[in-house]
């Protein structure tokens, strides 16, 4: 399997903190990795870094061809090749279900307004919401804004797809329907990462889960493995509470 | 003795009125085009750019408000040609109104920007939107929404700011009504009048501002509320 998203030494400051104390992540095509830990031990910021939303100070990071080091640098082509749903959905108030998945295919790609019909159909029947073309976000439930959020990245389709906590602003019931579709993005081969505190979900969805701790990946493996036979005493205290 | 109101000396200088009433009216208008546009530019430079940017819009922003607008517009016509450069009084008025409108607004709009969080910027960005972009495209309607009332406000004041000009002897309406009244003595009836005309000017701006506003923050379909009776009719309908 190719890799599509490879970290070597990554480490950033916020000021004097270091946030990041040298993270190394290798994630190949198709590959699910759910990063698990506590709040504070930096997972948000490496999703961050990954897609050039934070500079770092140290550290490379390859994915889907191209190289991000320290320093400016153009981002942009980055970015479309990486997809980011965040905690609070962030859709945009001013603009339809449609307009909001349509923005940066038609800035960005400029994608002629012909095709605009069919490719909001196509990303919104994957996360079953096409009847909800016309609304505009504040008519949504959270659950449904966040799937319009996950088909908005889709429209722009990214090689790897990061999810920042996607169900955390949600009441229970509504998780449901979110995890659902992320569950279905996976099965079709979607490289993936996403930071989550769904223990049974990383446990079911993920290939592979990672267990960050202080700014570091403190353990990493199978999904099976981690949650099963967990090797260090720091990740048996953090998921003994969640698994009951 | 009462004094006994004449206005017919004033209304019989019609023509001069309406000529003020329409200087007044395009004072105004080039004012708010040019002085919107640098108030723009100038909050975009203070929320956002380096910091050498920063620190001239802030420099900027703070001498024209809290220098009076009179001064500046003395500054502009009587100052500027010892410098060398020579306005046309009309070309004085123009400029000053708007550096002083560019001031105001620069401040509402940066208001506007703070208002909108910076996670709906991160949203574009991680979109693949440039900085710009995203500020056009995602951050400005919802920004201006927030302030328009704020911004219309000041537009107001800047409308009837303008008859500071008759200082310089822009054209303007003031001055149209200032010589009326040396010349027919009717003091009262002419003020009167002006004030009436100045009373329709700012109406008639404030019903364009309603629409412009209608047009930036429209919604292609109906509020909820009305789209959930309507789905209500059509279960009535078939049943
Ligand atoms: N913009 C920021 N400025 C300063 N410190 C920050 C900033 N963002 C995050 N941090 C700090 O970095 C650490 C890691 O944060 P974060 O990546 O959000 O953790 P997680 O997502 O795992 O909860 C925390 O100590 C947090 O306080
Ligand atoms: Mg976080």
């Amino acid at each position: 399997m190719s890799t599509a998203l490879h970290i070597e030494g990554l480490k950033k400051y916020f000021g004097a903190h270091e946030v990041l104390k040298g993270v190394d992540l290798e994630v190949a095509s198709g590959d699910v990795i759910a990063v698990i830990g506590r709040s504070g031990s930096g997972k948000s910021t490496m999703l961050r870094c990954i897609n050039g939303l934070e500079p770092f100070q140290q550290g490379r990071i390859r994915i889907a061809g191209h190289v991000l080091g320290e320093g400016p640098q153009n981002l942009r082509v980055l970015r479309t090749e990486v997809g980011m749903v965040f905690q609070s959905y962030n859709l945009f108030p001013h603009l339809t279900v449609a307009e909001n998945i349509t923005l940066a295919p038609r800035v960005v790609r400029k994608l002629p307004r012909a095709r605009h019909d069919e490719l909001v159909d196509k990303v919104l029947s994957r996360v079953g919401l096409l009847d909800k073309k016309h609304a505009y976000p504040d008519e949504l439930s959270g659950g449904q804004q966040q799937r319009v959020a996950i088909a908005r990245s889709l429209a722009m389709e990214p090689r790897v797809m990061l999810f920042d906590e996607v169900t955390s602003a949600l009441d229970p019931e509504l998780t449901g329907e979110v995890l659902k579709a992320i569950q279905e993005l996976a099965e079709t081969g979607m490289t993936m990462v996403l930071v989550t505190h769904e223990m049974g979900f990383a446990r079911q969805v993920a290939t592979k889960t990672v267990f960050m701790h202080h700014g570091r990946v403190w353990e990493s493996g199978p999904s099976e493995e981690i949650f099963g036979n967990p090797q260090t005493d720091e990740l048996r205290a953090f998921i003994e509470p969640n698994l009951k | 003795m009462a004094y006994e109101m004449n206005f017919q000396p004033v209304l019989s200088r019609a023509p001069e009125l309406i000529e003020g009433t329409i200087a007044t009216i395009e004072l105004s208008a080039k004012s708010i085009v040019v002085g919107l546009a640098v108030g723009l530019v100038v909050a975009l430079g203070r929320h956002d750019g380096p910091r050498a940017v920063r620190t001239l819009a802030t420099v900027y922003i703070e001498m024209f408000r809290n220098t009076p607008l009179l001064v500046q517009l003395f500054l502009l016509f009587f100052g500027l040609p010892f410098l060398g450069l020579r306005l046309s009084a009309d070309e004085a008025a123009v400029i000053a109104i708007s550096l002083n409108l560019g001031a105001y607004s620069a401040e509402i709009f940066r208001a506007g920007l703070a208002a909108i969080s910076k996670t709906q910027v991160e949203a574009a960005l991680a979109l693949g939107l440039s900085k710009l972009q995203a500020m056009r495209h995602v951050v400005l309607i919802p920004a201006l929404k927030v302030i328009y009332p704020a911004l219309t406000g000041q537009l107001t004041l800047t409308v009837l700011g303008t008859s500071i000009a008759s200082a310089i002897s822009a054209s303007e309406l003031t001055l149209a009504g200032a010589r009326i009244e040396s010349s027919t003595f009717r003091s009262l009836e002419t003020f009167l009048v002006l004030a009436a005309i100045y009373i329709a000017i700012t109406i008639a701006f404030r019903i364009l501002y309603a629409l412009v506003g209608r047009l930036l923050f429209r919604r292609k379909v109906p509020p909820p509320s009305m789209r959930a009776a309507s789905a209500f009719d059509k279960k009535e309908a078939r049943a």
